[in-house]
């Protein structure tokens, strides 16, 4: 259960990384981006290749990263003087050429055969005792950064009153959960299969529990659906906490390469929150709402978009090293354009132009892929009938909810 | 009604004191496939005036602030700003020589707050440039101080503060008007293209808007104004320009346009 969540939340962190970038090209500067998986790729392939060649593995992700910011740099030559369309044809075009480059280049990549058994980080790492306690407490540091951002988030959206009802909860919610986690641990050597049912069970019952107990406490205002499943997030984030932590004190390659991922998510996070309040910000946002505007104040709209192709594109880069140390096998198939577009309807489930959006969008996305996997069906018809789901989650998203979970309401009925 | 008294400060002599024009453009020509939408157009702007250019629909009043601000590069012609030739600057350039324009449909950013609207237009601002977010915060913090107070006094100028927090693409046609203009001035222009000012503005507000061009024309700033409300156009300008088919059709102080029996035929439908 342990191995699976780790696996699960590097999954979820990699795409929410490599989301970040679609989010900051569509959801801050209007920019589509149908070819964002070239950038993943070119980032994977660098680092492994370069790291197989000896260098450093920092330096192999910084290198993904430049010639990542290459190809945005080609793409936004080619396209952003012209009409924003043209940007969506030829992203979708590079990206393409991408992959048939690495399909085709054997020499270089190894073609179809793929690339296996290149350096991994923390593959030779053996941490003593303080080191352990020492990457634990980093990770508790980022998790309590979060977890206060969170319930700074709550009190302004809820109202602080509301809330005061919601501590105890979320308290006893706490002990619960680890009781449902051990309620979990017992079925676990039955097989993974069934152990899934109690715990989302467990979860989905608390969740509603907390959510009616908050709705009879303030029945003025109900919130009842939100503070569930905010709730429910809690519960769920709780877990992978604890899985992480439990990871990294019995520590594996794969809780090394979480703990990383999270600390680089947060650290993506929390400077491009900085940079989206700064006036660089400001004008990212003003080109997304109307670039003549944005002209006709004296911004270069040009060199802007450029910038934030190359922000988003490093950022995938970076998201497509990480990609390739957790598959430990890299070949074409893992960057054809369902990539891409699996990273917009993370962003366009989470909420474009909200940071936090790709986070939860990405979460989402990864505990969808991992449910529907109990599904008893065969390989190829189980990835059609995901395939159907996802794309009727996204309809019904588009009717009820059409700026994304976290997107706000009245964004929607503005003219222009 | 705009009283012309009041709103006639600046001495007709301006343009002999000051004898440069602030923007004078030559022989712009801009066709749209057979369209000659601009025609050979010239039009001169003397420095801390208030200009008129006026014209019957569809004679290419718009597309020359296009031109002159080039938004849409001229087929031909010259335009000068200051004395320094600007055809050939991208039109942010042209708006960091201090030469700014609205839009004749108000555009707002809609999802971006009316203060933040504002505090965009303030040019050159430290915190535009990337790698400053890390390299200079706290004189990037101090600047969105100086940007807010400044934003503040004109947005409370223009009667928009009870909406600084609101979402622009939440304001009406004439609130969005007002916006623009505010927008504008905080760029700390020398001069203004205002593209039909009070159009769809109702005739209280009007007189609101003339009286803060005047202010602002006080303070420095030279102004050339598209407009179709005559009364505005005659109790604002010092001088106009006609403009019919892409073609000048005449030019001169107010009075002399309105008696211009060309100018009658073509524009007042006289
Ligand atoms: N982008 C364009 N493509 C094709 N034709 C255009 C374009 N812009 C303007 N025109 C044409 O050029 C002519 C002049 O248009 P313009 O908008 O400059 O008129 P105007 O004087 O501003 O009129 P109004 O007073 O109605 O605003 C019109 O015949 C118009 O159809
Ligand atoms: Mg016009």
């Amino acid at each position: 259960m342990v191995g699976y969540l780790i696996s699960l939340g590097i999954f979820t962190a990699t795409f929410a990384l490599f989301s970040l970038g679609l989010n900051l090209h569509w959801g801050y500067t209007g920019l589509i981006n149908f070819g964002h998986v070239g950038f993943l790729a070119i980032g994977s392939y660098t680092t492994i290749l370069l790291g197989i060649a000896g260098v450093p593995m920092f330096f192999a992700v910084f290198a993904g990263v430049v010639l990542a910011m290459g190809l945005g740099f080609s793409m936004g030559m080619a396209t952003l003087r012209l009409r924003e369309d043209y940007l969506a044809i030829v992203t979708i075009g590079m990206a393409e050429i991408v992959r048939l480059i690495a399909l085709n280049e054997d020499w270089l990549t190894r073609g179809g055969r793929g690339v296996y058994g290149f350096p991994l980080p923390f593959a030779q790492f053996n941490p003593n005792i303080p080191t352990k306690l020492g990457m634990i407490a980093l990770f508790w540091a980022v998790v309590g950064a979060a977890a206060w951002q969170w319930w700074q988030w709550l009190e302004r959206q809820y109202g602080r009153s509301r809330l005061r009802w919601l501590l105890p909860s979320y308290a006893a919610l706490l002990i619960a959960g680890t009781l449902s986690l051990w309620a979990t641990l017992l079925p676990l050597s039955l097989g993974r299969e069934i152990a899934i049912f109690p715990l989302v069970l467990t979860l989905l019952t608390l969740g509603g529990a907390i959510a009616l107990v908050s709705h009879y406490c303030r029945p003025d205002k109900p919130a009842v659906i939100p503070i569930a499943l905010n709730t429910l997030a809690a519960a769920l984030g709780g877990l992978v906490v604890k899985a992480l932590t439990l990871g990294l004190w019995d520590f594996s390659y794969r809780a090394g390469l979480l703990w990383l991922l999270v600390l680089v998510l947060a650290l993506v996070v929390w400077q491009l929150e900085r940079l989206i309040h700064s006036p660089w910000g400001r004008v990212l946002k003003a080109i997304r709402e109307d670039e003549e505007v944005a002209k006709a104040l004296g911004k270069n709209v040009f060199a802007y978009k450029m910038q934030s192709l190359l922000l988003g594109g490093a950022i995938a880069a970076v998201a497509g090293s990480f990609y390739a140390w957790q598959l430990t096998f890299i070949n074409p198939d893992g960057f054809v354009s369902l990539i891409t577009f699996q990273g917009w309807t993370i962003v366009v489930l989470g909420g474009a132009g909200n940071n936090m959006g790709p986070l939860l969008g990405a979460a989402l996305f990864w505990a969808y892929t991992a449910l529907t996997r109990f599904i008893p069906l065969d390989g190829g018809r189980l990835e059609a009938l995901r395939m159907m789901l996802i794309g009727l989650v996204l309809i019904i998203l588009m009717m009820w909810r059409p700026q994304g979970i976290l997107g706000k309401k009245e964004e929607l009925s503005l003219g222009r | 009604m705009v009283d012309e008294s009041s709103l006639a400060p600046v001495p007709s002599s301006v343009s002999q004191v000051l004898p440069a024009d602030l923007l004078l453009a030559t022989e712009l020509c801009k066709s749209f496939g057979g369209i000659r939408a601009v025609d050979h157009a010239e039009i001169r702007v003397a420095r801390g005036s208030i200009t008129g250019l006026i014209g019957p629909n569809g004679a290419g009043k718009t597309t020359l602030f296009n031109l002159l601000c080039n938004f849409i590069t001229p087929d031909q012609g010259r335009v000068i700003f200051d004395g320094v030739p600007i055809s050939h600057l991208p039109p942010h350039q042209v708006a960091l020589q201090g030469l700014l324009r609205t839009f004749q449909v108000p555009r707002v950013l809609s999802r971006l707050s009316v203060l933040e609207n504002m505090l965009l237009a303030a040019p050159l601002q430290t915190g535009e440039k990337f790698w400053n977010s890390w390299l200079q915060p706290l004189r990037i913090r101090q600047e969105e101080q100086e940007l807010r107070q400044r934003a503040w006094a004109i947005l409370e100028s223009v009667g928009l503060a009870a909406k600084a927090n609101d979402y622009a693409g939440a304001l009406s046609g004439g609130q969005r008007k007002l916006l623009e203009m505010g927008r504008v001035m905080m760029h700390r222009p020398r001069m203004v293209l205002l593209d039909e000012p009070t159009a769809g503005v109702n005739p209280t507000l009007i007189n609101q808007i003339c009286e803060h061009i005047v202010r602002w024309n006080q303070g420095g700033v030279t102004f050339l104004i598209i407009e179709h409300n005559m009364d505005v156009v005659m109790s604002l300008c010092q001088h106009i320009w006609v403009l019919a088919e892409g073609k000048n059709l005449a030019d001169g102080p107010p009075r002399e346009i309105q008696t211009n029996p060309e100018v009658l035929r073509a524009y007042l439908g006289q």
